[in-house]
């Protein structure tokens, strides 16, 4: 059998027992609503169009705090390859930041920025430069040396170098770093507007749960997984996979 | 002389600090388009030496002359072919030899040089091809184009069919040999293989290892192509065997006691 039926197969599956226990009242609708009403709220939401602006307003906040993320994180792996020094005391402090999630910003956040749109992307903003930042010394650190000797033998040093060689070649770990930048990112999230204001998913899913809905807490939870999977497998797997065949590993 | 090698001393210091010592008072003269081979048994130092007349390694004494200038760094007259293709991978086949002539020459103009050199390895159905998508020996052929490009007075080429079999080597001796005597450049050739060097070679430097230095300089004084003189390539190789035995006795032996005093 195809992986595909099986799948199907699996999910037909859990729906029906999800469905099915609700409906011969195995559990209260207020402790796992079944998937017909949760499919009822995430049709009221789309077509009245407040999951829709949810959305547009969480990935707004992302792209922006991602964007950001990517070009500094960049610019600090580099820094950290390239200076010993940098590596010493930037890069020890990199480790350590990326050991805490990246909420635990919020507070201060909030008194930096107040209860609004820049705390969040100021946590989003955290959640991708570090690990970014890491994976791009890392990729730079790994260059095949054979790639550096040979482009030294044509003549090419410096800032050449490092612009036609060392970072092309760094190019796989750029993409899994963006590519954990972006999971990283997209948690901190949905975690920094559970705890702000609205419109955006993370919001949404808190409003819900002050107002016992917890069909919408169920439906914004699929948005969630469903739009994390598609962005992971269907963008950074793929390119992931065709950067790695062509740089031949 | 156009390379001219004098006292050239290696040395590396090994993990406990102490001194080892890799090439000992190497003194070569090599004359302008000659094919020069090093033959010697792995670990006596002709891939350091190479790389040391590249610029890539710095000799811990003794100097090089090539053109009666000292070499100290990487120079775009020293072309460079290593074992492995060192194709970047994330550029075409065509750009992959452009590289070189960037900064020198415009895009056409590289284009059409880069055309050239590939025609001359009979690559030119590959020009947008990924090095991925290419056998190693398409690879290495690529690469030779790439060292050829920036037209450099001397080729270096470490090993460059080791990692090939043996058909492929064979049909890229004759290429390699072919292109020698259409651009008449000076040849340093590095290899393990007598017959390879035999058959490609004016000349054969042996060398011994531990520390590395020459143990004799032959002259091989066929008509080329060589394949139709195989008696008397039979005879070299009997004459370099002579020398190397002595080397690889050398060595089994110092493994031997190695072993025996763990």
């Amino acid at each position: 059998m195809k992986p595909i039926y099986k799948r199907l197969i699996f999910f037909a599956l859990l729906l029906g027992i999800w469905e099915l226990g609700g409906q011969i009242g195995l559990w209260a609708e207020i402790i796992l609503p079944p998937p017909t009403k949760v499919f009822t709220s995430l049709y009221v939401g789309i077509t009245d169009m407040t999951l829709i602006y949810d959305l547009i307003a969480s990935f707004r906040r992302l792209i922006i705090g991602l964007v950001i993320a990517l070009l500094i994180g960049t610019s600090i792996g580099v820094l950290i390859a390239k200076s010993k020094t940098a590596d010493d005391t930037i890069g020890s402090m990199l480790l350590a930041f990326q050991s805490v999630p990246s909420i635990v910003w919020l507070p201060l956040a909030i008194m930096w920025f107040g209860l609004n749109e820049q705390a969040v992307i100021f946590v989003v903003i955290l959640g991708g430069t570090f690990v970014m930042a890491i994976n791009v010394r890392t990729g730079i650190k790994n260059v095949h040396p054979l790639y550096i000797k040979a482009a030294q033998t044509m003549g090419s040093s410096g800032i050449d170098l490092f612009i036609r060689v060392i970072f092309p070649a760094s190019i796989p770990h750029l993409v899994t770093g963006s590519r954990l930048a972006w999971a990283f990112a997209w948690r901190a999230l949905i975690a920094g507007e559970l705890l702000t204001t609205g419109p955006g998913l993370g919001y949404t899913l808190s409003y819900a749960s002050d107002f016992g809905d917890m069909s919408l807490v169920i439906g914004v939870m699929i948005i969630i997984g469903v739009i994390g999977s598609i962005v992971d497998q269907l963008i950074f797997q793929r390119v992931e996979k065709s950067v790695a065949r062509r740089w031949g590993l | 002389m156009f390379i001219s090698i004098n006292q050239l001393n290696k040395q590396f210091l090994d993990k406990d600090k102490n001194p080892s010592i890799v090439l000992k008072d190497i003194n070569l003269q090599i004359e302008k388009g000659e094919f020069v081979s090093i033959l010697g048994p792995s670990g006596c130092g002709k891939s350091t030496l190479l790389s040391i007349v590249a610029g890539l390694t710095e000799a811990t004494n003794g100097e090089i002359l090539v053109d009666g200038k000292a070499i100290n760094k990487p120079g775009k007259d020293r072309g460079m072919v290593f074992q492995e293709a060192a194709l970047f991978p994330w550029i075409n086949v065509l750009e992959n030899v452009i590289f070189p002539l960037k900064k020198e020459m415009s895009k056409k103009e590289a284009t059409k040089q880069a055309r050239n050199y590939l025609k001359m390895v009979q690559l030119t159905n590959y020009l947008d091809h990924y090095p991925h998508e290419l056998s190693g020996g398409m690879q290495q052929r690529v690469a030779i184009a790439r060292a050829l490009a920036m037209d450099p007075e001397i080729l270096l080429m470490d090993e460059p069919f080791g990692a090939l079999d043996e058909q492929t080597r064979t049909r890229l001796h004759g290429q390699l040999e072919d292109i020698w005597i259409q651009t008449k450049k000076t040849v340093l050739f590095v290899t393990h293989s007598i017959s390879e060097s035999i058959k490609l070679s004016d000349r054969i430097i042996v060398m011994g290892t531990r520390p590395g230095t020459v143990l004799t300089d032959i002259k091989v004084d066929l008509p080329r192509p060589r394949d139709e003189h195989k008696e008397e390539m039979l005879k070299i190789e009997e004459h370099i065997m002579s020398y190397l035995k002595k080397e690889i006795d050398k060595v089994v032996s110092e493994e031997l006691n190695h072993e025996a005093n763990l």
